[in-house]
């Protein structure tokens, strides 16, 4: 794994709101093709570290080196021009495009056309947004109004737009939050096998423990805006401090992995 | 020294009037997010009521009872337009709702002079506060002594009201979460009329308490309302203390403000507010509010261009009015010059409000400005008219590029109470810059030359610039930046996140807005041989608002449609009648209530309900065929 570039890499981040910390001293490296999982209860500094990240936020401290370049103080969309895809809890498109449109505009933008007044957008790098969606498994609604689409679709198209600048990373908050359980499952392998194929990296937040413990290949913890565990799923599943704070709390999941582990 | 004082006071005392309508506004606002436009009607009925009352009751009890009983009988107004015409448009989006109120302003202009006639009236002066005290040789009417106490006793009475009644405490609860207060079984509809009545309470008892100082007249309404909509913006909308500080500040600024520049002191409030928009946009004592209802908010549709049958019957349809001028006569084409002019100016509106979201109430100011382009470039440097054509409108441009800027930091409604404020200062400068403008007696003999003389050719000339502008505006709706546009409006959020600088996105489709109208003025320059101030002033803006909202917000270029209906129905409206503006506000109160769509997004919904139930059946056949696969 030496050889696998290092992606992103986080050092010392804090914020406090206040006298709260919600975050507090949080250092961690993402390398290419990586998966990694952020979590965490409810309160503890996900979403404050997800958006320091993202540039919606700034850290009081700390340094986070995205490709190669300092990003604190940056705004979102120039961290998106580094090549950071993002997809976000509560989706976010267009309702009134259609589809292909929506994946367009993420184009257009990558193509810096943005002030082009004259060209035509249904002609725009057409064929390279039915690629994206066609990836995602979209291409036979290419056509539909965004606004029509049931909500397990808007996450996969928004995963083609996430796709549009041929991220190098891709921050995923909750990918699944509000989703079936088969669609779940669905969308976390097409993430993954993106990524793999690509060797793109993922950091996602997550609260299904299924979902977290079969795609990432490493999992950071986070409690009270500390990071208390990092490692392999089967170290996290196995650190007894995690599973009092964290997994403890949930006697089904402890009940049914408790039958797996003694299998 | 003295007379700087005194100044200072009299500053103080306008500041009374102002800080009750404002803050009435800001409790309205806060509670049932709805900017209420028709809070200057109110004020200016308060003042016409208690013109009558103290007039009619006679000594000290019948002048104080008579403004408090005034301002009651407007209240009482006021909850019978809240159940009446509020409660149907609570959940519309806030354009709607803008213009639903101001349609009501426009009845009460018509209403008021049908009862008390076009003359200004002059009412009694307060007893007890006849005279004037002596300072330094300076003197102050002991009445503006008694405004200036009065303001921070109101302040108070609403603090405690707030802070120590059950009422205030679930008015505060409301503000914040509104839908909470509603599951905690907190009958919300008489928490709004009340609310409702209050703030009209105190627009109306602004207004009754002017009468002392100042002259009754049917043209109060909207002085007071662009002052107001100043106020809240610098002091925060919702915001009491906001509405206070800001009220002084601003009648402050004016009272100084003329001493520095006598012509143009508005001047001074315009660089005080661009201050605090750019260090504070949501106001001094104000906060960041929640991301908007977006402004077309009914359906989804996406749009599309114009298949090659639609294509060729806009074609035919131009070929058609070209062929006006063969049988119609000079009037008509007159008529239909000036109708072509207000397609340019209402497609220009359209793009900003529909394809960008963001709907400007002060648009007149960009048509405005070309027109006195022209005018300044004709006649003062006597340029010849093609030159002035292509040039007058730069002033447009720049005009919508120095206020665009600002207003683009805000959205919602803090945007339509800007750029109304913004149009309004153009207004200012072209009324008292007389030296310059010609103030009330407009510039004159700007007359094009003679190719372009004869009402058929200048009829020709209008309509061919206005194809071509429509066409220019389509193209760019299709445009990368047309989707860009689009995509800030639809999803700020997004569209941040894929590298769309929305700001500047946004100013430029403003700017781009802001120079058609220009191109609208200019012609409109030429058309009528001259220029007032009128062609600045808010009732063309909303002449404006009123196309798009007729032709249909969500449409494309649905404006088109609707300048040509309204200009037609306008125009023949104006020779039927003297109470045009009281059918113009019903009818803007009717269309919002009953027909928001306008009607070309009512054509596209039928089609679309149409073809939607063909494409049913095509569709279960794709499922079909996908599920083989």
């Amino acid at each position: 794994m030496s050889m696998v570039p290092t992606l992103l890499s986080v050092q010392n981040l804090s914020k406090s709101y206040g006298g709260v910390h919600a975050v507090r001293s949080v250092s961690f490296e993402l390398k290419a093709g990586e998966i990694l999982a952020l979590i965490g209860p409810n309160g503890a500094g996900k979403s404050t570290c997800f958006d320091m990240l993202n540039g919606q936020n700034v850290p009081d401290t700390g340094r986070i080196n995205l490709l190669g370049e300092d990003t604190i103080g940056r705004k979102p969309r120039a961290i998106w021009r580094l090549g950071v895809g993002r997809t976000f809890q509560i989706t976010a498109t267009f309702p009134t495009m259609t589809v292909r449109e929506n994946v367009q505009v993420a184009l257009v933008s990558y193509g810096r056309q943005l002030f082009n007044l004259w060209g035509s957008t249904a002609a725009y790098a057409r064929d390279e947004a039915g690629r994206l969606l066609d990836l995602v498994g979209m291409v036979g609604y290419a056509e539909r109004p965004c606004g029509e689409l049931a909500y397990g679709d808007l996450k996969r198209l928004e995963l083609a737009i996430a796709l549009a600048n041929q991220p190098r990373l891709l921050l995923m908050d909750e990918p699944t939050a509000g989703m079936a359980p088969r669609e779940r499952i669905e969308l976390m392998r097409l993430t993954a096998r993106i990524a793999r194929e690509q060797s793109i990296g993922v950091l996602f937040t997550e609260h299904d423990m299924d979902v977290v413990f079969e795609h990432a290949d490493r999992i950071l913890v986070l409690n009270r805006g500390s990071l208390i565990a990092e490692g392999s799923p089967e170290e996290v599943r196995g650190n007894p401090q995690v599973r009092a704070i964290y997994l403890g709390e949930g006697l089904l999941y402890d009940a049914r992995h408790r039958e797996g582990a003694g299998a | 020294m003295a007379f700087y004082f005194v100044q200072f006071l009299t500053g103080l005392a306008s500041a009374a009037s102002l800080f009750l309508v404002a803050s009435g506004l800001s409790i309205i606002f806060g509670v049932t997010r709805i900017v209420n436009f028709a809070h200057g009607a109110f004020y200016m009925l308060g003042a016409y009521v208690a013109f009558t009352l103290t007039e009619r009751l006679s000594g000290a009890l019948g002048f104080w009872g008579g403004i408090v009983v005034a301002a009651l009988i407007v209240a009482v107004i006021g909850v019978l337009v809240e159940m009446v015409l509020l409660r149907r448009i609570y959940h519309a989006p806030e354009l709607f709702q803008l213009l639903a109120t101001f349609g009501l302003t426009l009845m009460v202009q018509d209403i008021v002079v049908m009862i008390w006639g076009p003359d200004d009236l002059l009412g009694r002066r307060a007893p007890g506060f006849r005279g004037a005290v002596d300072f330094f040789g300076q003197n102050i009417p002991s009445y503006d002594l008694f405004l200036i106490a009065l303001s921070p006793v109101v302040l108070g009475v609403l603090w405690l009201l707030f802070q120590r009644t059950r009422w205030g405490v679930l008015v505060r609860a409301a503000t914040q979460d509104r839908d909470m207060v509603a599951a905690l079984g907190v009958n919300q509809k008489w928490l709004f009329t009340s609310v409702f009545a209050l703030g009209v309470f105190l627009a109306a008892l602004g207004g009754a308490l002017q009468i002392p100082r100042d002259a009754v007249h049917h043209a109060l309404d909207l002085r007071i309302i662009v002052e107001v909509f100043v106020v809240v913006v610098i002091g925060g909308l919702g915001s009491i203390i906001g509405a206070f500080v800001a009220a002084v500040l601003v009648s402050e600024l004016n009272a100084f403000g003329i001493l520095i520049f006598p012509k143009i002191s508005i001047i001074l409030v315009f660089l005080v507010m661009a201050v605090v928009l750019i260090v504070r946009p949501w106001g001094l004592f104000g906060k960041p509010e929640a991301a908007a209802r977006r402004t077309p908010g009914l359906t989804v549709n996406p749009w599309r261009p114009l298949t090659s049958g639609e294509r060729m019957m806009s074609i035919s349809a131009l070929a058609l009015a070209a062929t006006l001028p063969l049988f119609a006569g000079n009037y008509a084409l007159t008529v239909g010059s000036e109708i072509a002019i207000f397609v340019v100016f209402a497609a220009s509106l359209h793009f900003l409000m529909s394809v960008g979201g963001l709907a400007s109430f002060g648009h007149a100011a960009y048509f405005g400005l070309g027109a006195y382009g022209v005018a300044f470039l004709a006649k003062a440097a006597g340029l010849p008219m093609m030159v002035s054509l292509l040039l007058g409108p730069v002033l447009g441009l720049l005009g919508a590029a120095v206020f665009g800027f600002f207003a683009v930091q805000l959205s919602g409604v803090y945007f339509a109470m800007l750029t109304l404020a913004f149009a309004q200062i153009v207004w200012s400068i072209a009324f008292q810059w007389v030296t310059v403008t010609g103030g009330d007696n407009g510039i004159l003999g700007v007359w094009p030359e003679k190719w372009a003389a004869s009402p058929a050719n200048f009829y020709w000339l209008s309509l061919g610039i206005t194809a071509l502008v429509v066409a220019l505006l389509r193209v760019i709706v299709f445009s990368p930046f047309g989707f860009a546009l689009r995509a800030t409006r639809d999803s700020p959020l997004r569209s941040e996140a894929i590298g769309i600088n929305g700001k500047r996105v946004q100013w430029t489709a403003f700017v781009i807005s802001g120079t058609v109208a220009g191109i609208g003025g200019a012609l409109f320059a030429y058309l009528k041989g001259s220029v007032f101030p009128d062609s600045v002033g808010i009732s063309l803006s909303v002449d404006a608002l009123v196309m798009v909202l007729l032709g249909g917000v969500e449409t494309v270029s649905g404006a088109v449609i609707g300048a040509i209906v309204f200009k037609a129905a306008n125009i023949w409206l104006v020779s039927q009648t003297d109470l045009s503006k009281l059918v113009l506000g019903g009818f803007i109160v009717l269309m919002v209530v009953a027909f928001p769509k306008g009607i070309v997004g009512t054509l596209e919904t039928i089609r679309n309900r149409r073809r939607s139930s063909k494409a049913k059946k095509s569709a279960l056949v794709t499922s079909r065929i996908e599920a083989a696969e």
